[in-house]
């Protein structure tokens, strides 16, 4: 499997331009590891903090590369017949008293042949990947909300993109789709699971990074207020917070601001839409007094 | 492109599988598992990327061997030990197009290495001037240079030495001397606008200042450490700079730095165990068939009880009461076992903490109502009354005084958490009041920061009170914390 005939990218740089295009921007660190899974037909294993692009990066992979996006949600109590395939209950009962109405000399093995066919069977995400015929990138979303027994349910597709299906055999991929699973790391996943994926930490991106997003991100925003936003949020970040704002949050803190018509931040402004930012009530206290401080020494 | 696993890509030798195969066993030394596959995927994966794209070559590395976001550390430095010494050539002159920068450097500074090479080319008061005009324009490359013409200069690197690198770490910085450097930038930064700054554009520019300086420690050590490995090897070197991972750190000799590991590696710890443990709760304890509820469903399936119901049981809670030793060299053992319990508190009826030198006081209302461990933490530090005569451990008199006080409010629903080194300073025991303890309680346990081997040596008396536990546990690291923690819940 490790046979890539066609790869997607030439290299590193190719991703990252390519993600920039479509408005997803990538580190060296994110562009170098989906140019890799392309040339390893490898599935991706991301993790990070919340909202720090981990969906977005298989959205926008998908976009780049004209591929239709499977997505799997994974929830506890997540099985086989939603995640793989289902055989189709009704329908065969259906298609079994029809039988008997009809002529009744059907020999039953006539009958199981047929109602254990593509004619009965509901695809669910993972099945429908692997037998699409065009191009696709599958999401595998949250996978640390199923229970680890679980997760050997992934194994197969992961290692060898085929599922087996006892009435029907083996359903090999027509083509290698570019898998991302995404974690919150809410439990350690499997050593099964780890050893078949590469293994991407997306963390706060750095303040040119974080910038750079919310430029392109928030129309009509300025260049210093950008730039003051990503500051404010790198200081609040530095805190011991219940719940450090997430990307996202600076995206929408971002547009808040220019919403109310803010163009430069000062701390009455700052403390009064940290809401936006923070969750908790005492980290918004906390932020709030820290950014009326000067952070000098011995505060 | 073959398919031998073991073909190089170009510009690979012989000398390169050498120090790759010394890279992988560096990692697992330094507690990183790397299993055999993982190891082959990163052989096959560096064949893919541009060699001389240093950071590509990095990330193959990390994204096939290093699946652990609390390992990236371990990784990095191990990494630029094997690395970044051939790495280092280039990358001022080809990657960032910045030869001249280096060469100019190199006519000012003179002849650098070589011949004990002392930066004559360019006086203390200059460098420091270069130096600080790069810092407030957040000039990287010459920065980096500059980085380089310090070590030069003031670390004073011998060849040969046996030492570590913080030793030239400490005396270039010294001579740097960068908390002044930090006050002049800040001084410029205020004298640059007409009026005054702002309280908050006072704090993001220091937070801006010390984010490069933070650059420049970061760029001094590397290069000490390239000069190391130059002079040493690879493997001494990394030898050399080994440290523990977050999850091995021992929590009794754990310095500064260590600490601040320690407390960023908790949090997600403590998430990931609240999760497992409510989950643990929900599932997995299966009570007695529910037999109307099992009817009700049957209606379903034509009254066949397909699908059979069952109770689930509400197992009572416990309630946990902690007693902590809060002296010096336990101290960050406690705040770590608090920070812990209290994360999953909500698996818990109730927690009850109670700290301890030679007095005892009860904290629990330092954690209501605050969602900040850090700050619960600082207050016990300030204001709880421990102290009693000396200020040195007397675990007898603190029990005493636990038992005369809060002894009755021990139930059938009591799990006590008994924690600290169990050294009394050769006071005595009482351990009768442990033995009482567990005539009430449900369960009584012993935490010890200590490794087992020292228990019961010198003044440690821990045997005396485990003798009447349920059980003793060393908790040396957030591992072995964890570990018990989970057993609790
Ligand atoms: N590098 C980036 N480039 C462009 N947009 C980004 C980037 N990172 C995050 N965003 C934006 O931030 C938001 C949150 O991203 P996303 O939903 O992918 O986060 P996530 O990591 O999947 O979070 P969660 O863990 O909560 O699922 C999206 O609107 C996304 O567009
Ligand atoms: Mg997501």
């Amino acid at each position: 499997m490790t046979d890539v005939t066609a790869s997607r990218f030439d290299s590193p740089s190719v991703v990252r331009d390519g993600l920039r295009h479509v408005d997803y921007l990538a580190d060296d660190s994110i562009a170098g590891v989906v140019f890799l899974a392309d040339r390893l037909g490898k599935p991706i294993l991301v993790e990070g903090p919340a909202g720090t692009g981990k969906t977005q990066l298989a959205k926008s992979v998908a976009e780049l590369t004209g591929a239709r996006l499977i997505r799997l949600q994974c929830y506890e109590g997540l099985d086989e017949s939603k995640a793989l395939y289902e055989w189709n209950y009704k329908k065969q009962l259906l298609r079994i008293q029809a039988q008997r109405v009809g002529e009744s000399a059907g020999e039953w093995s006539d009958i199981e042949e047929d109602i254990f066919s593509e004619e009965f069977l509901l695809t669910r995400p993972l099945l429908e990947a692997i037998r699409a015929d065009e191009p696709v990138v599958l999401l595998i979303d949250e996978v640390d909300r199923v229970e680890v027994e679980t997760e050997a349910l992934l194994l197969e597709i992961l290692s060898d993109y085929q599922v087996s299906i006892p009435e029907l055999g083996t359903v090999a991929a027509k083509q290698i789709p570019l898998v991302f699973l995404t974690s919150n790391n809410t439990r350690e996943l499997s050593e099964a699971l780890k050893r078949r994926c590469l293994f991407l930490h997306i963390d706060y991106p750095d303040i040119a990074r974080e910038k750079e997003i919310v430029l392109t991100k928030v129309g009509g925003i300025t260049d210093s207020l950008a730039e003051q936003i990503v500051r404010i949020v790198r200081s609040i970040r530095s805190l011991e917070l219940k719940k450090a704002p997430s990307v996202s949050e600076t995206l929408d803190w971002a547009r808040t601001l220019l919403l109310l018509g803010i163009d430069h931040v000062d701390a009455e402004s700052a403390k009064e839409t940290l809401h936006v930012l923070l969750k908790y009530q005492s980290d918004i206290e906390k932020a709030a007094k820290e950014l009326s401080s000067s952070g000098a020494p011995g505060r | 492109m073959s398919d031998d696993l073991t073909a190089l890509p170009a510009g690979f030798d012989g000398g390169m599988l050498e120090t790759l195969a010394g890279f992988v066993t560096e990692l697992r030394r330094a507690g990183i598992p790397v299993s055999l596959t993982e190891n082959l995927d990163a052989m096959e994966a560096i064949r893919h990327v541009p060699l001389e794209d240093r950071s590509a070559f990095k990330y193959a590395l990390a994204a096939t061997m290093v699946k652990n976001n609390a390992h990236w550390k371990a990784f990095e430095t191990v990494f630029e030990v094997y690395f970044s010494f051939r790495g280092s050539d280039y990358r001022l002159r080809e990657e960032e197009g910045d030869g001249d920068v280096e060469a100019m450097l190199e006519e000012l500074i003179g002849a650098r290495e070589g011949e004990g090479g002392s930066g004559e080319g360019l006086s203390a008061e200059e460098l420091a001037e270069m130096l600080y005009r790069a810092l407030m324009d957040g000039n990287d490359a010459l920065l980096r240079a500059l980085a380089r013409a310090a070590v030069t200069r003031y670390a004073g690197m011998e060849p040969g030495r046996p030492v570590g690198g913080t030793y030239y770490l400490y005396r270039t910085l010294r001579q740097l001397d960068l908390d002044g450097v930090l006050e002049r930038m800040m001084a410029e930064a205020h004298a640059q606008v007409p009026s005054d700054l702002t309280e908050l554009e006072e704090r993001l520019a220091r937070d801006e200042y010390e984010s490069r300086l933070d650059a420049l420690r970061r760029e001094i050590e590397s290069e000490i450490r390239r000069r190391l490995v130059a002079d040493r090897g690879a493997e001494a070197v990394a030898r050399a700079v080994r440290k523990p991972l977050p999850e091995d750190i021992d929590f009794m000799h754990a310095s500064r730095d260590e600490l601040v590991a320690l407390r960023k590696a908790i949090a997600p710890l403590t998430r990931k165990l609240a999760v497992r443990l409510a989950r643990k709760r929900r599932h997995g304890r299966k009570g007695p068939l529910d037999f109307r509820s099992t009817v009700r469903h049957s209606l379903s399936t034509g009254g066949v009880p397909a699908d059979p119901q069952f109770r689930y049981p509400r197992p009572s809670k416990p309630e946990i009461m902690v007693i902590a030793d809060i002296s010096g060299s336990v101290a960050s053992f406690a705040r770590f076992t608090l920070q812990m319990v209290y994360a999953i508190s909500s698996q818990f009826s109730r927690v009850r903490s109670f700290v301890f030198i030679d007095g005892i006081d009860e904290v629990t209302d330092y954690f209501k109502g605050t969602d900040d461990i850090g700050h619960a933490i600082h207050r016990i530090n300030t204001e709880a009354d421990v102290i009693w005569v000396d200020g040195h451990s007397d675990y007898g008199h603190a029990f005493e005084t636990y038992w005369e006080r809060w002894g009755k409010e021990i139930s059938g629903k009591t799990t006590v958490l008994l924690l600290g080194d169990a050294r009394n300073n050769y006071h005595a025991s009482q351990s009768w009041v442990v033995a009482e303890m567990a005539k009430k309680a449900r369960h009584v346990y012993w935490l010890n920061p200590e490794p087992r081997s020292y228990w019961d040596t010198g003044d440690s008396i821990v045997g005396q009170y485990a003798a009447h536990c349920d059980s003793a546990h060393e908790c040396r690291n957030l591992k072995q914390l964890e570990r018990f923690v989970e057993h609790l819940g």
